[in-house]
């Protein structure tokens, strides 16, 4: 066990090497980092969001107000193809996702069926349009000019999943705006995304950013009646009552005139007069020449401009707007304006985002577990060297070699593959400083073992390596299964981190506290030839 | 050479006589654990039951609890609790209700880091919806118990039923005490806690498996010992490891908990607590137990490659089977000295000379 041909040699040392390169970026300067040849490792550790501070945010796409929204969408289309086909009913209504009503003569049941089938689309499942051959809506006809449309549960999950992918395009085109550094957004099972933005200093402004909607509408104000009225009474079938910022009610009519998909620009600015922060926006070619015919049938009369179900204001037409572009002035802060405007740039969500989970540390806590991590360390690994040392003497001073060369391999595997240093991570670090340890201890126990029983001391060291393999093996196999356990299982939350550098830091145990070890006694054994253990 | 020697390298001491206290008293311990879940419950955290927690750091030299409480109290959102956490100066502010929806969760965020105001700043938020926390307990009660099956799979392949069988029952009794511990000085039981306790179970099984592969290794070596005294005599041979190993890591744990910081704290407390344990129960639970699993030299199987050691052994020419078809009946009597097996008569290559005249069923110590 003793001999190491050149090659085995060159490439334990090759490894060692290798590792100290691609560690040394995480405890140099910025600066010297920055100017190292392309070449050379570059990459470091990333620090977890718990240390460097930041949010890690889970959101779920609301599927109830999603399904809601399909249902009524496709009530509405049902009344528009009855209508234009000339096909009498009664009794339109929703029943969670089907959509009901009674044909006034059912004769024309069949011809009814076969123009809503027309509604009815394939449903693709990927970009190249490979579809399944089931159809997003099913219609049925009941007895006595019954007729429903049913949305299938195919058709909502491809929803769902289609509003989860624009939704990611949409937090990602919002958190760019707020100019922090490389967000991770992505899709977590099949209807929640997970967003890491890290070093922020206000999240609740992102969350601010994040739940809303941001579904802009301009429409008319009903003045058929007054708010009171409708509230009281029943409001025209056309029209809703919704509130204002301060909850003064407004009637408003639901058809909308120009919604903000027709947006290209919004700009925060000032009022030249009041100087009130506003938001400019500007429309595209169909939603200017909409808004152009939408205020020159209107002048004199008030529309309502209405975000996410609230209307922001609702100022009165005093000439008609035909240059597409246009202010909303609302009761708002400088940083309102400037959200709003980044919420109407970067479009609406297709749905309701709701917060399942959050987990935010400011920077200052972040640079206190750091420190505290770093500490710990430092206090445990230096009561280890002066154990080992106590307990070993020069073979306790290989171990420590090893240990640091483990500790080294470490952070240049993390850097290498780009995992994240968390603060349960430190504490995996720490734990398999432990583990590195007592494989070298099974080791030299092992080999005093093999002394005592009347080998010499070459013999015993090369017993002691054979024998304490087994060993180290079944122990650290034993370890790594509930490590990756953990790993997969462990979500993305702590678990998970403190799993990462666990099974990184079994992997180079047997490394380092193995081979290595046994490399520099194999080198001390042909120097000093000793006829008496060490240890 | 050491600087010390103070951990006698070689000890004689009769472990498995004492299974007759350890073994009851083990026992009575996961009695009184169970009882201590039923009456004490679990301090959970908000990973598991839902919930916000924040901490916050006053600008003035010390929190003043009693006003925040005042102040928190006011907005009324229900069972809200306040303790200082690490500094005088840093609170934890907890929210926890069972059925609170997700949207009625990031209300209660913004009316606490108002009421908050400018003297505090928010360090930390943590918020775990109802859905959340409920797939989280499952998905922990999943990792847990997939990884005792990983281990025992393994355990089982590599070494023998028995073995798998005493490893799960030992780190069982560990995670039992651990969770006690968790109980009775009602600890935040929270994801961190879950990590806590599968790196017990991991540290456990290492010391476990240094044991047992010391004590298949026996098995092998002196078919007829009997059980306990050949128990015994494993549990010495790596006694000193043990005890070495554990310290080191005690001492890691140790400096953890004590500089690592309020986050890590309970953490580092219950792997303090798990290594202690750890180590108590590899000598006292995993290495006796075996005894009553029935384990016997004949249930270990031959190396896959025989080393030398089985030709110093058993000597060539004596039929194998016949030793270990003996095997049982002395193993089923303890106390009686077992059959020495002859030293072989012509070494085979490996210095296998050093065993004459210590081919006993015990070898001669130093």
């Amino acid at each position: 066990m003793l001999h190491f041909s050149r090659f085995k040699t060159l490439a334990i040392l090759g490894i060692t090497f290798l590792g100290i390169l691609f560690a040394l970026p995480n405890v140099l300067p910025n600066s010297v980092v920055q100017a190292l040849p392309h070449w050379l490792a570059s990459s470091r550790v990333t620090l977890g969001l718990d240390l460097q501070g930041g949010s890690h945010i889970l959101l779920e796409v609301d599927g109830a107000a999603l399904r809601k929204e399909r249902a009524e969408q496709v009530r509405d289309e049902v009344r528009k193809v009855l209508r234009d086909a000339r096909i009498g009913y009664t009794g339109l209504a929703i029943r969670d996702v089907t959509v009901q009503l009674r044909l006034r003569d059912p004769a024309d049941t069949d011809k009814a069926v076969a123009e809503l089938r027309k509604l009815a689309a394939p449903i693709t499942t990927n970009l190249l349009g490979g579809g399944t051959g089931e159809m997003d809506l099913t219609v049925s006809p009941g007895s006595d000019g019954q007729v429903s449309v049913s949305l299938t549960e195919a058709g909502l999950n491809a929803r769902v999943r289609s509003a989860v992918d624009q939704s990611i395009e949409i937090i990602r085109r919002r958190i760019d705006q707020l100019g922090t550094v490389e967000p991770n957004i992505q899709r977590q099972g099949a209807d929640r995304i997970l967003v890491q933005v890290p070093g922020l200093q206000d999240p609740q402004r992102l969350k601010a950013l994040l739940g809303q909607t941001a579904k802009l509408s301009f429409r008319m104000v009903d003045q058929s009646m007054s708010p009171q009225q409708a509230m009281d009474g029943r409001p025209p079938v056309d029209s809703e009552v919704l509130r204002g910022q301060d909850g003064t009610p407004y009637l408003v009519e639901k058809q909308v005139r120009v919604s903000g998909e027709d947006l290209t620009d919004a700009q925060p600015g000032f009022d030249q007069q009041t100087s009130q922060p506003l938001v400019t926006f500007r429309f595209n070619s169909n939603g200017a020449r909409r808004f152009a015919t939408t205020t020159q049938d209107a002048v004199g009369r008030p529309f309502a401009i209405v975000l996410d179900n609230q209307v922001i204001s609702a100022p009165v037409i005093r000439e008609p707007i035909m240059g597409g572009s246009g202010q909303i002035s609302g009761s708002f802060t400088v940083q309102q304006a400037n959200d709003l405007a980044i919420l109407l740039r970067a479009g609406a969500l297709p749905a309701p985002l709701k917060v399942m989970e959050e987990r935010t540390v400011g920077p200052s806590l972040g640079q206190d577990s750091i420190e505290a991590g770093k500490t710990a360390a430092f206090v445990a690994a230096g009561l280890v060297a002066v154990f080992m040392l106590a307990v070993y003497g020069l073979f306790g001073m290989f171990a420590l070699i090893a240990l640091a060369v483990h500790i080294t391999l470490m952070f240049a595997l993390q850097s290498i593959l780009g995992a994240t240093l968390t603060l349960p991570g430190i504490a995996g670090v720490v734990l398999t400083i432990g583990m590195a340890v007592d494989s070298n201890v099974v080791i030299f126990e092992r080999i005093r073992d093999e002394a005592r029983e009347g080998r010499s001391a070459i013999s015993a060291i090369d017993k002691g390596f054979v024998q304490a393999l087994g060993t180290i093996l079944d122990a650290n196999i034993t370890a790594l299964a509930t490590g990756v356990i953990l790993f997969l299982l462990g979500g993305s939350g702590p678990v998970r981190g403190f799993a990462v550098t666990y099974i990184l830091g079994l992997l180079t145990t047997v490394f380092t506290a193995y081979t290595l070890t046994r490399l520099m006694i194999a080198w001390w054994v042909k120097w000093r030839r000793p006829a008496k253990l060490p240890i | 050479m050491p600087l010390i020697d103070y951990i006698p390298a070689q000890t004689n001491i009769g472990f498995m006589r004492l299974r007759h206290v350890t073994f009851p008293l083990s026992a009575g311990i996961m009695v009184i654990a169970v009882a201590v879940f039923f009456a004490f419950g679990f301090n959970l955290g908000i990973d598991f039951r839902g919930g916000t927690l924040i901490e916050a750091q006053s600008s003035q030299e010390r929190a003043e609890l009693g006003s925040l409480r005042e102040h928190l109290t006011d907005l009324d959102l229900g069972d809200v609790q306040i303790q200082e956490f690490g500094s005088p100066r840093d609170v934890l502010i907890r929210v926890g209700e069972f059925g609170t929806t997700e949207e009625a969760q990031q209300a209660i965020i913004g009316k606490i880091t108002g009421a908050l105001g400018s003297e505090y700043s928010v360090r930390r938020v943590e918020t775990v919806g109802p859905s959340v926390s409920g797939e989280l307990v499952r998905q922990s009660v999943v990792a847990l118990i997939l990884g005792a099956v990983a281990v025992l799979i393994y355990l089982w392949f590599r070494f023998e039923w028995q073995f798998a069988v005493g490893a799960l029952v030992t780190t069982a009794h560990d995670i039992f005490v651990t969770l006690m511990f968790y109980s009775i000085l009602g600890l935040d039981f929270d994801l961190t806690s879950i990590a806590a306790i599968l790196t017990i179970m991991g540290y456990s099984l290492n010391d476990t498996v240094v044991v047992y592969d010391r004590i298949r290794e026996m098995l092998r070596r002196y078919k007829k010992m009997p059980m306990p005294e050949m128990l015994d005599l494993s549990v010495n041979a790596t006694f000193s490891r043990t005890v070495i190993v554990s310290l080191t890591t005690f001492l890691a744990c140790l400096a953890l908990y004590l500089f690592g910081g309020e986050v890590l704290r309970g953490f580092s407390l219950a792997m303090t607590v798990g290594v202690v344990i750890g180590t108590y129960s590899t000598i006292f639970v995993a290495a006796p137990m075996l005894i009553h699993l029935g384990l016997r030299a004949s249930a270990v199987g031959e190396k896959p490659q025989p080393k030398a050691e089985e030709g110093e052994i058993i000597p060539p020419g004596v039929d194998t089977s016949a030793i270990e078809a003996t095997a049982p009946v002395v193993a089923s009597s303890a106390p009686a000295p077992a059959p020495a097996p002859t030293p072989a008569p012509a070494a085979p290559a490996g210095g296998a000379g050093r065993r004459t005249g210590k081919g006993r069923g015990r070898p001669a110590r130093g």
